[in-house]
Formats: C-alpha cells, structure tokens, sequence
C-alpha cells in the first residue's frame, strides 16, 4: 500500500510540475483531488487494509492528501500571477504619449503683473481707483502743480484730444496715473491709501524701451502722519515682494512737480546683482519707480489741509516691472499681441 | 549739462574721487548719466607738452615742415608735420607731442579707431613722433591745424596733467535752471562736500565813455521783460578765444567761435545767465527797443533762417527794426563778425512763458531758450553783462564804457518763508541736528534768522526761484543731508476700509473664466486708423473722438468698439497657427457733449480655425458659432445671471443666420455670431471668423456671486429618451421650453443629446432627441407618474408645436 502512495505521489506530482494554466490545474485537482479522485480512493480503500497496516497507510494517505492540497494551492497561486500579467502584457500603452490636455488660455503678463502688484499693495492696506483715461488738461497737469507754459510739462509729450470735443488742449490722453490722485482726493477723505492702475498714453516714438500706450499704477497714502520713512517702507516691502526678500533698495532725490520732497526708487541690479551690466547700463541699479510726499499745493488744490494731512504718491510703469520679472528685453510684444509670446505665460 | 572738473574747481575745491562725487550728484537730484575722462589714453611717458625750437623745410615736400621739439628731455625731437599752422622759420609755440607708443585717434578712418604710434619715414626723413591735432587726441573732430596751447603751458610736462579732464554729464531737473551752470552745479558740490564756495570776483576798469551815451534802451512790453541790460565795449580785436577757453566751450559741448561769442557762452555756462552780443554799429539810431513783433511778419536769424513771427512774438528791434528774437537767436544783420570793432552786450530777463511759446513754435530751442522758458533769476542780469564785459576785455582787448544802461520794472522781493523745523520730522519721519539744518541751507545761499528756538525766517537765494514753501526748505535739507539717512517704516493700516471697484473684481472673475475656457487674452491700441473703421464700415450718431496731433495715421480714433482691433491681431496670428480663440476686456470711447466721453468696459472675443490643437487622439474640426456661444454661456452663467437668452440678430458686421442678440432680462447686452465674409476678406482671413462684442458694464451689473442652495434629493431619478420631428424653422429653444413646462412638476432637466435630417426624416424637418430627467424631492416616483408626465410631453410638443413622435 505504501508502494501504491509512494508512486502515486511521485505520478501527481510530476504531473502538475508540467501545468501551466488553471484548466489544466482544476482538471489535475480533479483526478487527483476530487471526490472521486485518486488521492480519495486510496483514503478509502484504508478501511479495508489489514488493521496492523492500517496507521501507516492511513497516515501516508493523509499526508499525501495534505501535501497536494497545498502544492495545489500553491501552484494555483502561480498560475494566476502569471495569467495577471500577461493580461497586463496585452493591455499595455506607451505611457510617454502626450496626456489629454484641458485646452486653457493665458492672462495677458501686463494682467498678471497689475494683479500681483495690487495684491501686494492690498495686503498692505491699499484699496484700488480706476480713472478715466480721456482727461482734463486740469486733472492731468493743473491740478497736479504743473499750469499752461510750466517747464515741466516737457517732461510728458502729450496727445490732446481734436475739437470738436477737445477745445484749446483742454482735453488730452493721460500721460500718468497721477491725475487719480486727484480725483481719489475729490471723492474719498483721508485715511487713503490706494493704488490705481491704468493705460496711459505719450506722444512718443516707440522703440524696445518705450511705448506710446503703456500701464502705470498710482499709489497714494494720505493721513496724519504720514512721513517718508512710511514711503521708504512700503516701497521697500513692495520691491522684495515683487522681486525677492534680498533685493536692496536705494532712494534719490528727484524732480516732480506734484511732490515735494521727491525721489526715486531704484533696486539692486536682478541681472548682474549689482556689478553693472547691459540692463542696468552699467550702474547696478534700476529704476522702479517716481515717488514723493504729496506737494502741499496739490493737497490744498482739494480741499485737503496741508497743515493737517500729509501723505505720499508713487508711480510706476507696469510693462518694466513685467519685464524684469520675465527678462522681456523689447517693451513691443506687450501690444503686438504675438500668441507665440502670450502663451509664454501660462501662470 | 556738461560740467569739466577743471573748470568747477575754479568754484569749489573737489574732495572726492570722480565717482563718488557723481554718486553724491545723483542722489541729491542730480543725476549724472556719464563721466567722461578726457585724455584717458594719454600716456605720461609718451604725450607731452612741448616747444617748438625751430621749423626746417622737409628736403623732399613743399607741404610738410620738419618741427624740432622740445618736450623737458636731454635732446629734442625731429618730426615731420603738414599742420598749415607750423611754418617755416617759426619756433617758440607750445604744442602736444606724441612719441612712439602714443595711442591716438585715426582721424582718416570714418568711424573713431585707435592706432598706436610707430616712428615713421615720410617723404625719406625718419619721424619718432607727431605734432598733434584735437582730433588725433579725441578732444573734437578739428584735423585741420595742430594744437597750439597756451604760452605758458609748462614745456615737458605730461599732456594729461595739463589738459586732461573729467566731464561730468549732469540731467538738472525742470525746475532747477540755476544749475544749468558752472556755478549752480558748485554751489551744490559745496553743499554736498562741505567745502568753500568760490563765485567768480567781476572787477575791471571802466576806461570808456558813459554807457548811456552810446545807447538807449527802452522796454516797451514789461509784461515780457522784467529788466533789460546794456554794457558796451570799444575797440576789440575779434579773433579765437585763448586755447584754454576754447577747451572748456568745447568740453562743456559748445563750440568755439570767436573770442566775443565765446565770452557770451563762456559766461552762459558759468552764471546761467544767457548773453547776446550785438555788433554796436549795426544797431541803428543807437536805441535797443524790446517790443513784440506786431507788424513785423519774418525775420532772419543768425543762422541765415528766416523765420515766420506772430505778433505776440517779443523782439529785440533797434530804432528801425528786429535785431533779435529776444531770448532764442539773434538776427543774422547785426551779428558779431571778424569786422567788428565795437560790441554791445545784452543781459535780460525774459518772460518765461512767452520764450517757451516762441521756440516751440519757431522749432528753435537754443541753449538761451532752454534756459529762458524754465525762469531765471531776475538779479543775475548786471552780473552777467559785467561778467561779458570783464572777459571781452581781457579776450579782446579794448575798453569798458562806464556803466551798465538797465531797465527794469520794479524787482520781486527776496522771498522769505517761516520754517518751523518741526515740518522736518513731519515730513521725514525723522528730526535734524540744527546745525546741520542751518549748515546745510547756509551753503545753499539762504539765510536763517532764528525767531524762536525752532523757527526761523529763511531768506531765499534769488536764484532759487523753485523754493515757495516750508516743503521745499524739507527737500533740500533731506536730499543734502541723503535720503538714505531715512529710516524704513512700515505704514500703519488706514482706520477705516478702502474701495475697490465693484466692477474690477467681474472684470478679474470673467477673465479667469475666459482663460478656463481656452481663451488667451489681448491688449490692444486704443487709439485706431481711419482705414480700420473703413474696413468695418461702422457708423455712429455723433462724430469719433480723436487725437489732434496723431504720432501716424495708424492710431488717430479713440476707438468706440474692439472689434476692428481684435480681428486684426486674429488675422496676424492666423498667420503662424491653426486655430486662434482670444479676448479683450477694454474701454471704448463715447463722445459725451460738453464732457470727458463715456469709457465703457467692453469684452470682445474672436475665434478662428482649428477647434482644437494638433494632437495624436484629436480630431479635426474647424470652430463654429457654438464654440462662441458656449464660451459666452460659460460667463453668463459663471456670473451669476441665469434670466439670459439669445435673440437671432440681422446686423451687417455680421452673418445673417449665424448671428444673435445676448439679452439678460430686457437688456440688449451685445451681440455674437459669424463676422461678415467681406469684413474677414478685407483683413486677409479666409477662415470663418467668430466674434462678439459685449457691454461688460451692464453684463456685470446683472452678475451676482450668490448662488441659491436647493437640496440634492434622496430618491433616485428617472431617465426617459424621447426623439421628436419638428418643422426645420421651429428653434430648439422652444421645443425645450414646452418640455419643461409640460414636464412640471417632477421634470428636472432635458439635455439635447441629437440632432438629425435625411431620411426618414422628412424634408423641412428635423428630429430632436431629448434624454428627460423626473424627480421628486419626497419620494419615488411611480412608472404611472412618469409615464403619465411623457404622455403630456409629447401632447403638448404636438399641440403647441406639431411635433410627431419618432421611432
């Protein structure tokens, strides 16, 4: 008997050595392990053996039923490993095509930049205006110190608007923000703090560094006391948002006629930090913006006492900053609308 | 204004490296946009000053001379030159001499190129070195002649400690004319560097008769002229300048003329104070007149322009006629010339308003104008005449008439301002040691007068007619003193909230939406071509707005609609890929009578070509009016406005047909739909063109960022397809509106999911298929209920519309 299990062993276990797939490996389990299998005929055939032979045999048997039961499930654990992955096999992509990409647009980078330098401004206190672009000669220059035939007016060559809507110069594009400033004054009291951003326009040929319409945003802070150190703070905290904590600042004194004391704002090279390079012509500084305390005429000019309020103005123009950030080297594309450059700036 | 070191030394001693002196302009307001050293490449051992000893014939050239130089060394230098100015037999003049290795300038080649110097055989005779030329030093183009320097240039000293220099080329702000000078620049420097100020002494003899008798001076417009001032000179020799003084003209960018202009611009350059000289004998009836032109139509100038004069124009005339335009140029008759003898100088001040109106409209401005037109100080004329006078004597020799013949109405006060240091800190954030406050204005020319122990009366300097108010008094000394000093504070936060433009945030919220929707954004020219409008062939009740002086014909209209522009940056980008789907969100213009026109926030979009790009899984399909209404139902509904609908449109811009009104309650909105073939041909596209163009003013007045909570119900909803066949003219929209009106209360939704023609549908009809949505809120619904409810559909899809049932 123990012959008998020995050699049917031997028999079931070559067989399944040779299965491959799970038909095969059911049809094995049958023949052997089935209720009318092999392994149970012997199991069966126990009770008829001699009772002295019967332990033995009746352990062997049993042994023999446990050891193919587990190679069985050994075996079918196999099996279907291997049939997984050749199902996998089959359904395989090259998974380095292009993926299925949403079409989206792009914002304009002037967009982008106004909406960056207003948040800043915005987490700094600063509400937002927006004036009118076609303006009075008043609003533009008189009302900002600068009346008919003042020298100064050279500094912005204006475009005025033709009768029969514009009547001796006395309607014109605006050539700055700062005629908000104004109007900014005209309808809110102070506590002020505002930013105003807009299309300005200039007389002016256009070449890689200067356009003829261009954006600037206007701020203005008018309070009691309101100091130049308060505008030495937030210019320096607007730089270091918009260009990085280590920028450094300088601030000179310059000329404008709507401001007294007046300056401008330049920052350390981002280019060449610093060392002089094409961009910096070679100075290691840019200039950012104009900027001053609000002249105490133009403070008077609307209503507000000089005596009692001070307050400060900046402007700057907004395709620079944009062109610093994104190293644009020809304020042109701005306006050409070139999707090949507007698609550069997917943010 | 460009400033020689050497000649502002004269003024102020200079403590500070080039550079840093610059830095120190610069932040104080005076920014120095180049520092150029002259005689940079002047080596000390190779370019000196020297003497001619003797001047020998060349053996073999008539036109070349052979110079014997000598330069300090043991053995002077033989070198052959052809200056016409070194002759024969000469000796005695002091001359640059380059010896080999010198680097000079070619001054044969066209553009500057530097060459170094070898000993060269010319015409046989062996020359070590050269007599130079300005040119061949970089100091001007002047080839002509050698220099001939001063007598008393020290022989063997190295050129570049005798003529070498740094100019500093200063931008002085608008309101800062006082520095368009020497001086003005000095009396900073002083200031910045703590040094003495040294203003030029005017002192000289005055040997000739009395100035009064030679001329009379009348001023018959003071409006014009506030003073007037005559000095007279007999008896000069016109002829260059010394050597010296042409340097410091030249350096200061002028150009030499004789020594009678020149001591007229020389003076210029120091004061500030513009000078005119006349020749005295042209000046006829002994009388100078200063008038405006009146009947006087065209003069001609000194550079032989005649020019057109309005009658407002202010005149210098002797008795006969002009002689000058006052304060721009003087006239071409009465000009100083190599036959002058006798010199009458004029030192004026002029109305500034009136000098800027004349050179703009004579496009003339001349170094005179530029100073006029900013103001000038109105107690510097006698000083400038003096000054003329002084250096004409000494230039030109002959002799000083006595006196200065002036005219003037009665002078401005000196302008005093109360200054409460107190402003300092009130303005600056910081306070100031007062001796620095009063060290600082002092060397700017004011004078302090402590009234209390911190209040003074400041007296300001006439020449700072910029300086009104207690402000001005804070500038100076925070911009002396360096804004750096000022301390970074931040700002504290305002008390009460500030605005924001309600309209602003929609413009932001519809752009974002826009971009989702696969759109990228434009910004284009405001300003637009009469050619552009032609093209769209748009009309409009009242006449455009316009610039009056236009830079080209390309941008003159203020534009009343984007639509011209966004088609023509559709068209150019068309020309480099398939498909192009943009925006503009911009103002247009809308003249207003008797006021600044309306600026309405207008959106406009464009679209073109391949709906989607190129790719290994897409298909090809060009876009279509529903590609633009769906964008534009995106935002409609993205903002909040649900009451809109689209009403077919008939507008010549457009297609008819393809074509409709967006309308959100009884508001007309704008329109959308397919461009006018002709429209997108005379812009070059032939693709179909997509456009809308909408008032985002009143769309956004519609826009809510509120959405009204309805519960998601529990019980499953029931999904039924019906197909229906209406006539071809019956729009889906209705078919829609009798679903969902039939399908109260339980229909939730009826998406179109197809729509077709052909067989078996008849012709003239078209079958519309609906997948219908029935829910309850409380419960299940029946297959009763439902059905019910289709039943009516369909009733009333006959009923209203005639509609059969398919399939």
């Amino acid at each position: 008997m123990l012959e008998k299990i020995k050699s049917l062993r031997e028999k079931a276990i070559q067989e399944l050595k040779a299965l491959a797939d799970s038909n095969s490996l059911e049809e094995w389990k049958r023949t052997y392990l089935g209720k009318k299998g092999l392994v149970t005929q012997l199991l069966r055939q126990i009770g008829s053996l001699p009772p002295e032979e019967r332990p033995k045999a009746g352990e062997a048997a049993n042994l023999l039923r446990d050891e193919l039961t587990q190679l069985y499930e050994e075996k079918a654990s196999a099996i279907k490993e291997a049939e997984r992955l050749q199902a996998a096999k089959a359904q395989a992509i090259d998974v380095t095509l292009p993926g299925r990409r949403p079409q989206i647009g792009a914002l304009h980078p002037v967009t982008q930049t106004l909406r960056e330098i207003i948040e800043i401004f915005s987490r700094m206190g600063f509400g937002v205006y927006e004036g009118p672009e076609v303006e009075w000669d008043e609003y533009n220059f008189g009302l900002l110190n600068i009346p008919p035939e003042h020298p100064a007016r050279d500094m912005w060559d204006t475009l005025y608007i033709a009768p029969p809507y514009g009547k001796d110069g006395n309607m014109l594009l605006r050539t700055h923000t700062s005629p908000d400033q104004i109007r900014v004054m005209e309808l809110t009291k102070p506590p002020i703090r505002v930013v105003v951003p807009g299309r300005c326009y200039r007389h002016e040929a256009t070449d890689a560094s200067h356009e003829w319409m261009f954006y600037q945003v206007e701020g203005l802070a008018v309070d009691k006391g309101i100091t130049m150190a308060h505008l030495k703070g937030v210019l320096t905290t607007f730089v270091r948002e918009m260009f990085g904590k280590e920028r450094k600042v300088r601030f000179r004194c310059d000329y404008f006629p709507f401001v007294e004391p007046g300056a401008d704002m330049a920052m350390d090279c981002i280019v060449c930090g610093g060392k002089g390079c094409r961009v910096c012509k070679f100075t290691g500084w840019l200039e950012i913006l104009g900027a001053g305390m609000v002249h105490p005429q133009v403070l008077r000019n609307v209503g507000i006492d000089p005596n009692i309020y001070t307050g400060f103005a900046f402007g700057m123009g907004v395709e620079r900053i944009a062109m610093l950030k994104h190293k644009i080297d020809d304020i042109r594309y701005f306006y050409a609308n070139d999707l090949r450059f507007l698609k550069q700036f997917r943010a | 204004m460009k400033v020689p070191l050497s000649w502002l030394k004269d003024y102020v001693e200079i403590k500070l490296p080039p550079e840093q002196l610059a830095y120190k302009l610069t932040m104080a307001g005076f920014e120095v946009a180049e520092i150029h050293r002259v005689g940079e490449l002047w080596d000390r051992d190779k370019v000196f000053v020297g003497q001619i000893v003797e001047v020998k014939p060349h053996p073999n050239a008539d036109r070349l001379t052979i110079a014997v130089v000598d330069y300090g060394a043991s053995e002077p230098v033989e070198v052959v030159t052809g200056a016409p100015n070194i002759k024969v037999g000469q000796s005695g003049q002091k001359v640059a001499l380059a010896l080999a290795g010198a680097r000079l300038v070619d001054p044969y080649a066209p553009q500057k190129t530097y060459f170094t110097l070898k000993p060269t055989k010319i015409r046989g005779v062996l020359s070590p070195g050269m007599v130079c030329s300005e040119k061949e030093l970089d100091l001007s183009d002047e080839h002509e002649t050698v220099i001939i320097l001063p007598d008393d240039a020290p022989v063997g000293m190295p050129l570049a400690d005798y003529l070498g220099d740094i100019i500093l080329d200063i931008e002085v702000p608008t309101n800062r004319p006082d520095c368009l000078s020497i001086l003005g620049i000095a009396r900073e420097v002083a200031a910045l560097t703590d040094a003495e100020f040294h203003p030029p002494i005017i002192d000289y003899p005055e040997e000739g008769p009395e100035a009064k008798e030679l001329v009379e001076v009348e001023i018959a417009d003071p409006d014009l002229c506030s003073r007037y001032t005559a000095a007279v000179v007999l008896g000069v020799e016109i002829k260059p300048s010394p050597y010296l003084v042409q340097r410091r003209l030249r350096a200061a960018g002028m150009r030499p003329i004789n020594n009678v202009v020149d001591a007229t611009n020389y003076v210029m350059l120091e004061l500030g104070q513009p000078i005119h000289a006349f020749d005295y004998d042209k000046i006829r009836g002994r009388k100078i007149i200063v008038r405006r032109a009146r009947e006087d139509r065209t003069f001609t100038t000194l550079d032989g322009i005649t020019r057109s004069l309005l009658p407002d124009t202010l005149l210098i005339a002797d008795a006969e006629g002009p002689v000058a335009i006052a304060g721009v140029m003087g006239g071409m008759e009465s000009e100083v010339t190599d036959k002058t003898k006798n010199v009458l100088i004029e030192s004026a001040n002029f109305n500034r308003v009136s000098i800027r109106r004349t050179s703009r409209l004579l496009g003339l401005r001349t170094e005179a104008s530029l100073r006029f037109e900013k103001g000038l100080d109105p107690y510097l004329p006698p000083e400038g005449g003096k000054r003329t006078a002084q250096l004409i004597k000494e230039w030109a020799g002959g002799t000083i008439a006595k006196g200065l013949v002036e005219v003037h109405t009665p002078l401005p006060p000196r302008r005093t301002i109360t200054f409460h240091l107190s402003e300092l800190e009130r303005f600056i954030g910081i306070s100031y040691p007062k001796e620095q406050i009063s060290s600082i204005l002092g060397k700017l020319g004011f004078e302090l007068k402590e009234e209390e122990p911190q209040t003074y009366t400041v007296t300001v300097p006439t020449h700072r007619g910029d300086v009104t108010e207690p402000a001005d008094l804070v500038e100076e000394v925070a911009r002396i003193a360096g804004y750096d000093l000022i301390p970074t504070e931040m700002i504290p936060a305002p008390s009460s909230p500030q605005i924001f433009p309600e309209l602003l945030k929609w413009e932001e919220a519809a752009k974002d939406v826009l971009v989702a929707c696969g759109l990228y954004e434009v910004k284009t020219y405001a300003l637009i071509s009469q050619e552009l409008l032609d093209q769209f062939g748009l009309s409009y009740p009242l006449p455009l707005l316009s610039v009056a002086n236009p830079m080209t014909p390309e941008h003159v209209f203020l534009r009343p609609t984007l639509l011209p522009s966004l088609l023509r940056t559709l068209a150019y980008n068309l020309r480099f890929q398939d498909g192009v789907k943009i925006f503009e969100l911009a103002r247009v213009y809308l003249p207003r009578e008797n006021d600044l026109p309306q600026e309405r926030m207008t959106l406009a979009i464009a679209m073109a070509g391949e709906a989607e790009e190129l790719s290994w899984f897409g298909s090809s399909r060009r876009l279509d009016f529903f590609d633009l209404k769906g964008v534009v139902e995106e935002l409609v509904e993205r903002m909040g406005i649900s009451n809109y609908q689209f009403i077919p449109a008939d507008e010549r811009t457009f297609f008819p047909g393809q074509t409709a009104w967006l309308k959100v309650g009884e508001d007309t909105i704008g329109i959308l739909g397919k461009l006018n073939p002709d429209i997108a041909e005379a812009f070059e596209v032939e693709e179909e063109v997509f456009m809308a163009e909408f008032n985002f003013e009143a769309l956004a007045s519609h826009a809510s960022s509120r959405r009204e909570f309805k519960p998601v119900s529990r019980y499953p909803a029931v999904v039924q397809d019906i197909a229906v066949v209406v006539d071809e003219e019956i729009p889906a929209e209705e078919v829609r509106k009798v679903i969902m009106e039939a399908g109260k209360p339980f229909i939730r939704s009826a998406v179109l999911f197809d729509l077709y023609r052909g067989k078996p549908v008849p012709p003239g009809k078209k079958s519309l298929a609906y997948s219908l949505t029935f829910q309850a809120d409380d419960r299940t619904l029946t297959d009763k209920e439902v059905t019910k409810l289709r039943e009516r559909v369909i009733r009333e899809l006959e009923r209203k519309l005639g509609a059969t049932l398919r399939g």
